[in-house]
């Protein structure tokens, strides 16, 4: 276990030691994980060489099957199996219409303020943790292949994906015991794949097409800078429709034809829309699909579709693709002539209808010459590899943006404004607001996301309360909020009231996510039913969360202590090392984490000096062209 | 509160290349930007991101010409206030008006082409402010407070157009 081992004081672990980093694609249909090795971002394969792990997740009494063996079960087993749980990560139970459709039993969560679950056999199921458990098996099997434990995983995300989306996907990872070294956008790691393995330079268009989402974004590529423009989607177009349409037309043509057809049961369903996402791929090289099942009443189905037809079926979905992308277009202020190429992405671009609709859109052809299903993954393990700094960091620099406007709720129901869509990240506003009331001591803060003027038709992102306003005459407060964006596209808020310093910090928990206590629950279930394994665990995370700590803490002072520090203030810091290593030995994890946080509050002042020292290194004694990324 | 243009090491004047600020931007970002720190403590990734941010919304602000004379306007201690200044000289009233009604024929004729062409002589609008409101900022700010209002009112008929073009799109 090399990372519990925990160095002599002043003796900094080996600088250079590869770190196992890994890149996920969290896909809605199929998954995979990537490294870099040997300097060539590869798939990893499971023990049969499948690189795609189908994300199905099949529920059993008291086991979980994962991938292939799961997607076989999926017919006869359609309410434990679930397919396509990308789609409800973050949701509530009425974001999903077409749940009509969904064979899954789907209950309302009461105390997480309506976040879905699927009740299966082996109780109730969220979608993070559905997700957790495809994270799982890409652990194990990254773990296997590598050798060793992961130091890190960047884990990609559709670019339109709100924040809740986002918090929910980073709640999975932590569940399934990884640590997140970034969520990173879906277009944005195929772009690195495509950009570093083509030496791409200028404009470029990635049109990311996948089982459940779709994204466009625009990146202007320069010397190592990914510089991400614009991006627009649709968090609810993928594939999977195609697949939908494909099935409403078999069932109109078998009603049709018997007039006393029944409802079709939950096996039936799941069996008629892998039929029908068979029909789509095979129409991708053929003229034409035969669709033939008998179904559990003993009704045979044969149908066949031709291209024409499946054109005709799904040419709305092709064009509704088109509107973001000509949003896309418009936020970047660039013209069609200005593109120097399109990269296709994700399984679903595939169909030739939807090459077609975008040559036509970009009058020219798509670069299709990476594998469109495994560029995601490949992009992210080269991101992954660099932030886990295996490479030197300075070869890659990756500048993305918000998909989504960020705003408050004003009088009347209004949104207003406060960080634009398409803002490079991170970044932070400020925003002032008063009382409307004599002596009012308290506001209420609505934060919501979307591009719409009214609250109504935005997400809701967090809602609270500041309190211990003075009282005050009515418009005499002066409340900042600021709301501040990481580089995870994750938002964090806090409110101060300015003439007498009250304080509210709160990161933003998105009204449909999981609160910090039923991350923490499922933490410990999935720790083991013994209580002293639970203790065991927790004190192993907090050792671990020690050891990284003083490893960069060591680096930071092996790198700059010299010049920064003086005697004294070393001293301080290495006294507090020295102390949080004392405790390493011990038992008590409280005690751990208590003086890990005192270590890092110990170092502000240093980090100040560091971030001074680094933006003077940065634009110092280094001429304007010689500027080699 | 640092000063954008020391930051980006650029003199402190209206003119401003382009590629010389994008080159800065990304110089800056390449040692700065919170994915040099992920590794780092807790204390390092805060002083990160707090310091992209603070690059971003320097790049941001003096990428734009409006917000850029703003910005020089500020440091010189005078306030554009287009919040609550709404006066304007009858001329210009008059080619608001001109302007907004444009956009409600093309909105209700749909026409797409003549809202490109209202873009355009937005764009060509705003370059003649622009080459005014430098000068301005050296030799009279407080005209120059009233241009770059204009400037604003200018941007504010773009984003609106291109919205509308957006709506009728779809």
């Amino acid at each position: 276990m090399a990372l519990l081992q925990i160095s002599e004081p002043g003796l900094s672990p080996a600088p250079h030691q590869h770190k196992l980093a890994v890149g996920i694609d969290l896909g809605t249909t199929n998954s995979l994980v990537a490294t870099v090795r040997s300097g060539m971002s590869t798939v990893l394969h499971d023990e049969h060489g499948h690189a795609l792990l189908p994300s199905v997740v099949r529920y059993l009494q008291d086991a979980v099957i994962v991938g292939h063996e799961a997607q076989a079960a999926q017919s006869q087993d359609p309410v434990n199996t679930i397919i396509s749980v990308k789609r409800f990560m973050g949701r509530a139970l009425h974001d999903i219409t077409d749940r009509a459709h969904i064979p899954y039993h789907f209950v309302e969560n009461d105390s997480s303020q309506g976040i879905l679950e699927i009740k299966t056999r082996a109780g109730l199921k969220s979608p993070v943790e559905i997700s957790a458990d495809i994270l799982k098996t890409l652990k194990a099997r990254a773990e296997k292949a590598l050798g060793g434990e992961l130091t890190g995983a960047v884990i990609t995300v559709p670019a339109y994906f709100d924040d809740a989306q986002r918090q929910a996907t980073k709640d999975a990872a932590r569940l399934a015991g990884l640590h997140v070294l970034r969520l990173l956008n879906e277009p944005t790691a195929a772009a690195v794949a495509y950009g570093l393995d083509n030496a791409a330079e200028g404009v470029y268009v990635i049109y990311d097409l996948g089982g459940g989402t779709f994204d466009i974004s625009i990146l202007r590529l320069s010397k190592g800078v990914f510089e991400v423009l614009a991006t627009n989607g649709d968090s609810a177009l993928g594939g999977d429709d195609f697949d939908h349409r494909i099935f409403c037309w078999v069932l109109d043509q078998v009603r049709s034809k018997s007039k006393d057809f029944k409802p079709l049961n939950e096996e039936d369903t799941r069996l008629l829309l892998t039929k029908s996402r068979q029909a789509k791929e095979w129409l991708t090289d053929n003229h034409e699909a035969n669709i033939v099942c008998k179904l559990s009443n003993g009704a045979l189905v044969d149908e066949t579709l031709s291209v024409a037809q499946f054109v005709a079926l799904t040419e709305h979905l092709v064009i509704k693709t088109l509107s973001p992308t000509r949003k896309a277009m418009r936020d970047a202020r660039l013209s069609i002539d200005e593109i120097k190429g399109v990269v296709l992405v994700g399984g679903a671009t595939r169909m030739p209808h939807i090459r077609h609709a975008v040559q036509a859109f970009f009058e020219q052809e798509p670069l299709t010459n990476l594998d469109p299903d495994k560029v995601v993954a490949l992009g992210a393990a080269i991101q992954a590899n660099v932030l886990a700094g295996n490479r030197s960091g300075d070869e890659l620099l990756l500048l993305d943006i918000t998909p989504l406007s960020l705003g408050l709720e004003t009088m009347g129901g209004l949104v207003e404004k406060v960080i634009p869509r398409n803002s490079t990240l991170p970044i932070a506003r400020a925003q002032d607001f008063t009382t409307y009331k004599d002596g009012q001591t308290a506001m209420a803060i609505h934060v919501v996301q979307g591009e719409r003027e009214l609250v109504s038709d935005c997400r809701s992102l967090a809602r609270f309360e500041l309190r211990g306003i003075p009282p005050m005459a009515a418009g005499a407060a002066r409340i900042r909020v600021t709301f501040q964006v990481d580089a995870d596209g994750l938002l964090s808020v806090s409110a101060r009231e300015q003439t007498n310093g009250v304080e509210a910090n709160i990161t933003v928990k998105p009204s449909y996510g999981l609160n910090e206590d039923q991350i923490t629950n499922m933490l410990k279930d999935s720790f083991g039913a013994a209580e002293s394994d639970k203790a065991a665990r927790m004190l192993r995370e907090a050792v671990v969360d020690a050891q990284r700590l003083i490893e960069a803490i060591q680096a930071a002072l092996a790198e700059d202590g010299d010049t920064l520090l003086s005697a004294d203030e070393r001293q301080q810091i290495q006294t507090h090392i020295d102390a949080l290593l004392a405790l390493c030995q011990g038992t008590d994890s409280h005690a751990v984490k208590q003086a890990s946080d005192a270590l890092n509050h110990a170092t502000e002042d240093f980090a100040a000096k560091r971030m001074d020292a680094s933006v003077q290194k940065a634009l110092a004694g280094k001429n304007l062209d010689s500027l080699e990324l | 509160m640092q000063n954008y243009f020391a930051l980006f090491q650029l003199p402190q004047q209206f003119e401003l290349d382009l590629t010389v600020l994008d080159g800065q931007y990304r110089k800056l970002q390449a040692e700065v930007h919170p994915d040099k720190f992920v590794n780092a403590s807790p204390a390092d990734r805060m002083q990160s991101m707090q310091m992209a941010t603070l690059v971003n919304e320097a790049y941001q602000a003096l990428k734009q010409p409006t917000s850029r004379a703003r910005y020089l306007l500020q440091l010189q201690g005078i306030a554009t206030d287009e919040e609550n200044n709404t006066a304007m000289p009858g001329d210009f009233l008059m080619a608001q008006m001109e302007w907004r009604e444009a956009m409600d024929d093309a909105r209700v004729g749909k026409d797409i082409p003549a809202l490109d062409a209202l873009l355009k002589e937005m764009r060509i609008q705003a370059k003649t402010l622009q080459q005014r409101v430098a000068n301005e900022i050296v030799a009279a700010p407080t005209q120059a407070a009233l241009t770059v209002r204009k400037l604003r009112f200018i941007d504010k008929v773009s984003e609106d157009v291109n919205q509308l073009i957006a709506q009728l799109e779809d």
